[in-house]
């Protein structure tokens, strides 16, 4: 395996040495050179409806020089290039907090190569795509991002953890899941919870639901990062477990639902290793309202944003489903929205003890 | 006598009224008796027995009969005298009148020549002594080196002392040449040079002997084998001769060359007309010319030559027969050798052919066979109104001499600093009164006004070019900078928001830097509503008083420069930081006075100097227009030259190449990419632009690469609009 992966880093070196090749042909003859970058934009994004998920199509973008916009980001491109080079030169992995701090110095008149890492983060995305690379591949990994507990007993790094006896705080998961990190060693978990409040999670930590329920919590702290999806993903087609979501009953928290499902915009690219086409929407549904007869006290009104956010995400082409529709539909009929703690209005642990249970063993949820 | 008084009666029909300038008529301003008519004749003595009628002319009094009443020009007081009065004492007059030598009569009316004031006078000597010189080694083919030093002495008294390399002056003719009025070889001749009456040098000595008492002091020597003469001499007023105080042969480590040394009641004055102010505009107007020059202040400027080539000698030619005026024709036609008039007009004018000859006395009804000298008033009137209905080639353009664009813009660029944008245009010579002449214009805009010198380093703090005291606080230190009042320097420390009681040597770094962009906004700003300077040149002399007199301030005050985008007040001169140098050059120079300051306002020569004007306004429109844009551009280069180091470094690792290379190579890229950003552009204008050759003396280039410039309509093709 590792012969595997340092062919891989091979493959990736020598492709960057062809991009920066074509580029200084380009330049020795005065031209300007353009490095084709694939677009991660909604309008490169194809719904695969046969496989149920997002693919990014074969748009590409020009991005040259020579181009009062560009100049900098190609220059910021290829130094995000290099200093993916010296990682896989020197076989080492680091996280992209560090390449925005290895490639950030400063230019002429104060200007830095990076202001912050909002702007390297793009830049290195763009790279993945351009190489056909992913971020691991790479020798990058994101900070990690979300926790677990629950029926599990896995390996990471030849660590053996229980999920069972992770305390309070759960189990982190790391930015990189992949099979030569983290293998599965022992799963007793009929299904896994991933929610995307922390506050909830703790709630049902405490009340031990995942002991009751028989099964794997997750949270991921709003849009889940690479390493949540790729380890739900990994669990629902390895173990077989089916995955249900818990989100707020707003626009964003359908789309952090529908990332999970169909795969990103912006990591089109990763759908196929990523998305989970038969993830379960739990809830909050926009008719739970209703259903569990919550105080409307606790609703809160849509603002301009989620409206225009909600229209956006009716209009995506894998959110052309009926029942999808009529959710959407009822929430900006109703101009509310709902946090998953609005549950807290029943009773400190109506969410562990009726709610989900309820909604769980009737099979309420979206598919 | 009587032949004379009908000459003169001619002579003053052909002049024009009194008040209004008139062109020197050279030949027309001394007594006939005394013209030898061939314009060659160097050694002439004759020229001390001046006549009034003549001098009266010359200054474009009106002649009443007989004459008023001590017969002196200077004595114009008592003109109202009954006829019959003078008529009587004529005769007596006339005694009288061949009495008065020209010396004396110079010697009472020194403002005519330049010398009404100490200042002036120090400027006039100058002035005189360097034409003299410049003049000298053109002709001797010399490549002219000058010398010019002013020394202060005590009692308000200066000594002047101009050194030149020319070809040296023999014995005998030195002490006519310096002591003696009217002496010279310029008069006799229509040639573009600097002086022309052969006044300026005597004068000068003169002046200096009527307030010092001391002789003029000359060293000449024509070559190594020659000895080295030196002379003191002084003049005799009455006599128009010199007194040869000293005659001796001197140790000389010169080569060849003169040297004059005049001690002179003088006063030395700064700003714009100054002397450095001169001979730096000397030094513009002549490229070929290198000065080192000291002034009172014992400063010592050098004004390095800036071609090394000298102008095409001008041509001596014959009067042009279109423009000539009356009195000069009839002179004219009075004094010619010839026997018959078809002769006469063909040999003493140019570019009368046998055939031209023939139709003018045709149209005028005068037989070609007709002795000039006898012709009556009529026919040469008659003469006079034919000749401008026959067609007559333009007189040879060889006679008069361009700086030339290139050398023009250089010249100017070397004085002026800093400018933005520079332009030249040199117009095809044209005729006035029968006298071919040209115009050049060149024009410097914008820029950095004295900029202040980013030294980069917080112990020297400088602002537009002067250390501040590091002990001062300040608001104090700003004061002592040349030009600054309280509410300046007040206002340069609000807009860079420092306290004023700062010390100078605790300044930020980056409050210097506030302090510099506040004075620059300041300066702009001033500069903005600052009249443009006007740098006037005749056959290459700078001319520096009678500003509002001359016709090229007239031309740039009339035309309209708001049409240009340049601010200018009604009727006034153009504002901004904007020089404008207009160079006329011709046979003939029409100063509107003897003291040479001022051209005079012939309708030919506005027009020329104002079609010049326009073409280079027309440039500076479209570079004012286009500068937003060039900025623009310029910005844009910068930033594609910022992120260069880092993409070369990067493409270099990831290929193992290297950066230096890759770098050159991206800068190479990125020049050919900016020059096909501004390519339309270029292609258009050389499209619109129609190439006609403009004369072009000295053979300067027109191969620039101007990418300045706009302008389609212009009708000579230029080469200037470098943006520096």
């Amino acid at each position: 395996m590792a012969t595997k992966r340092e062919k891989k880093d091979e493959q990736i070196l020598a492709r960057m040495r062809d991009l920066a090749e074509s580029v200084i042909t380009g330049f020795r003859e005065k031209g300007n050179p353009p490095v084709m970058i694939p677009q991660r934009s909604l309008s490169n994004s194809v719904f695969d409806e046969e496989n149920s998920i997002i693919r990014m199509g074969d748009k590409l973008q020009e991005r040259v020089f020579f181009h009062q916009g560009q100049a900098k980001r190609f220059m910021q491109t290829f130094l995000v290039a290099t200093a993916c080079k010296e990682l896989l030169d020197v076989k080492k992995t680091t996280s992209i907090r560090d390449l925005f701090y290895m490639t950030k110095h400063t230019l002429a008149r104060g200007e830095n190569t990076f202001d912050d890492q909002s702007e390297s983060d793009p830049v290195l995305e763009d790279l993945e795509v351009t190489l056909g690379a992913l971020r691991e591949e790479l020798h990058l990994f994101a900070s990690n991002k979300g926790t677990m507990v629950g029926n599990l007993t896995l390996i990471d790094s030849g660590d053996t953890i229980d999920c069972r006896s992770m305390g309070t705080g759960g189990y982190g998961i790391p930015s990189i899941v992949e099979e030569h990190v983290i293998q599965f060693k022992k799963c007793e978990a009929d299904f896994v919870l991933i929610m995307e409040k922390d506050a909830v999670w703790r709630r049902l930590n405490e009340d031990k639901f995942w002991k009751k329920h028989n099964c794997i919590m997750m949270q991921s702290g709003g849009q889940t990062s690479r390493g949540v999806r790729r380890m739900l993903r990994r669990l629902h087609d390895e173990k077989n477990l089916p995955v249900y979501v818990l989100v707020d009953n707003d626009p964003w928290g359908f789309y952090i639902y529908s990332v999970l499902k169909f795969g990103s915009i912006n990591l089109a690219f990763e759908s196929e290793r990523m998305a989970i086409p038969k993830a379960r929407f739990l809830g909050l549904s926009s008719f739970d309202r209703e259903k569990f007869d919550l105080p409307s006290v606790v609703t809160i009104a849509l603002n301009k944003e989620d409206e225009k956010r909600a229209r956006q995400i009716m209009n995506y082409p894998w959110f052309k489903d009926k029942r999808w529709q009529n959710e959407m539909k009822k929430m900006m009929d109703s101009k509310v929205k709902l946090e998953l703690e609005a549950l807290s209005s029943r009773g400190i642990s109506f969410i562990s003890e009726k709610y989900l249970p309820e909604k769980i063993m009737n099979d309420d949820y979206l598919e | 006598m009587s032949k004379k008084t009908m000459d003169d009666l001619f002579l003053f029909t052909a002049e024009p009224p009194a008040g209004k300038p008139a062109p020197q008529d050279p030949p027309a301003d001394e007594d006939t008796s005394d013209v030898i008519p061939d314009a060659d004749a160097p050694d002439r003595h004759e020229t001390g027995s001046f006549m009034i009628a003549g001098t009266d002319n010359l200054f474009g009094e009106l002649w009443e009969d007989a004459g008023p009443g001590d017969g002196g020009p200077s004595a114009g007081t008592d003109q109202r005298v009954p006829r019959q009065r003078p008529r009587v004492k004529a005769e007596e007059f006339a005694t009288q009148q061949r009495e008065i030598s020209i010396s004396e009569f110079f010697a009472k009316n020194k403002q005519l020549l330049g010398f009404d004031s100490a200042a002036r006078a120090l400027m006039t000597t100058v002035k005189e002594a360097v034409d003299n010189s410049l003049d000298a080694c053109e002709d001797a083919g010399i490549l002219p080196t000058l010398i010019v030093e002013i020394v202060n002495l005590e009692d308000n008294r200066m000594c002047v002392i101009v050194q030149d390399n020319g070809p040296g002056i023999v014995r005998e003719q030195i002490p006519k040449i310096f002591a003696q009025l009217l002496y010279g070889s310029k008069f006799h001749r229509l040639r573009q040079s600097r002086g022309q009456q052969g006044i300026g040098i005597s004068a000068a000595g003169m002046y200096g002997q009527l307030t010092t008492g001391k002789p003029m002091r000359i060293t000449s020597r024509i070559g190594e084998r020659h000895p080295a003469h030196y002379f003191e001499l002084m003049m005799d007023l009455k006599k128009n001769r010199a007194r040869i105080v000293k005659d001796m042969i001197v140790d000389w480590d010169v080569g060849h060359g003169t040297r004059v040394e005049i001690e002179l009641e003088a006063q030395y004055k700064s700003g714009r007309q100054s002397l450095d102010e001169y001979l730096a505009q000397t030094a513009v107007a002549n490229p070929h010319t290198e000065i080192f020059y000291t002034n009172p202040r014992g400063e010592k400027l050098h004004f390095p030559r800036v071609a090394m080539d000298l102008p095409r000698q001008p041509e001596e030619i014959r009067p042009h027969p279109h423009g000539v005026e009356l009195g000069m024709l009839i002179k004219m036609l009075r004094e010619s050798p010839h026997r018959r008039v078809s002769a006469s007009l063909q040999h003493e004018f140019s570019r009368v052919t046998p055939r031209i000859a023939e139709e003018i006395c045709q149209l005028a009804g005068v037989p070609i066979t007709r002795n000039p000298q006898k012709l009556t008033g009529d026919e040469i009137q008659a003469l006079y109104k034919a000749i401008p209905q026959v067609k007559i080639l333009a007189p040879p353009a060889t006679a008069v001499v361009p700086i030339g664009e290139e050398l023009l813009r250089r010249g100017l660029a070397r004085q002026i600093r800093g400018a933005e944008f520079y332009v030249s245009r040199s117009r095809n010579p044209r005729v006035y009164r029968g006298n071919p002449f040209l115009v050049e214009v060149a024009i410097a805009y914008g820029g950095e006004l004295q900029g202040l010198v980013d030294h980069g380093d917080p112990g020297d703090i400088a602002v537009a070019g002067v250390s501040l005291d590091q002990e001062k606080t300040v608001a104090s230190a700003l004061l002592d900078l040349p030009g600054f009042t309280r509410k300046k320097v007040a206002e340069c420390l609000e807009k860079s928001g420092i306290s004023p009681r700062k010390r100078v040597k605790s300044l930020e770094f980056s409050e210097i830097a506030q302090l510099r962009s506040a004075y620059d906004t300041y300066a702009r700003q001033e500069a903005d509503t600052t009249s443009a300077q006007i740098i006037r040149l005749a056959n290459r002399v700078p001319l520096l008083y009678q500003l509002k007199a001359c016709a090229i301030s007239k031309a740039i005050m009339d035309m309209n420069w708001r049409r240009y985008g340049v601010t200018q007040p009604r009727g006034g001169f153009p504002q901004g930081p904007l020089v404008i140098m207009v160079h006329f050059a011709s046979v003939w120079v029409p100063f509107t006075s003897e003291s040479k300051e001022a051209v005079a306002h012939y309708e030919e020569i506005l027009e020329e100097i104002r079609l010049a004007l326009q073409d280079c306004a027309r440039e500076l429109s479209g570079w004012l227009a286009r500068k937003v844009k060039i900025k623009a551009n310029r910005e844009r280069k910068s930033l594609f030259q910022r992120y260069i180091p880092d993409l070369a470094r990067s493409l270099a690792v990831l290929t193992g190449g290297k950066a230096k290379d890759l770098d050159g190579m991206i800068q190479e890229a990125l020049e050919e990419y900016a020059e096909q950003v501004a390519l339309p552009e270029m292609v258009d204008l050389e499209a619109e632009r129609v190439p006609v050759n403009a004369f072009d003396g000295d053979g300067d280039g027109d191969d620039d690469n101007d990418d300045d410039n706009d302008d389609g309509d212009d009708d000579s093709d230029s080469d200037s609009g470098d943006d520096v």
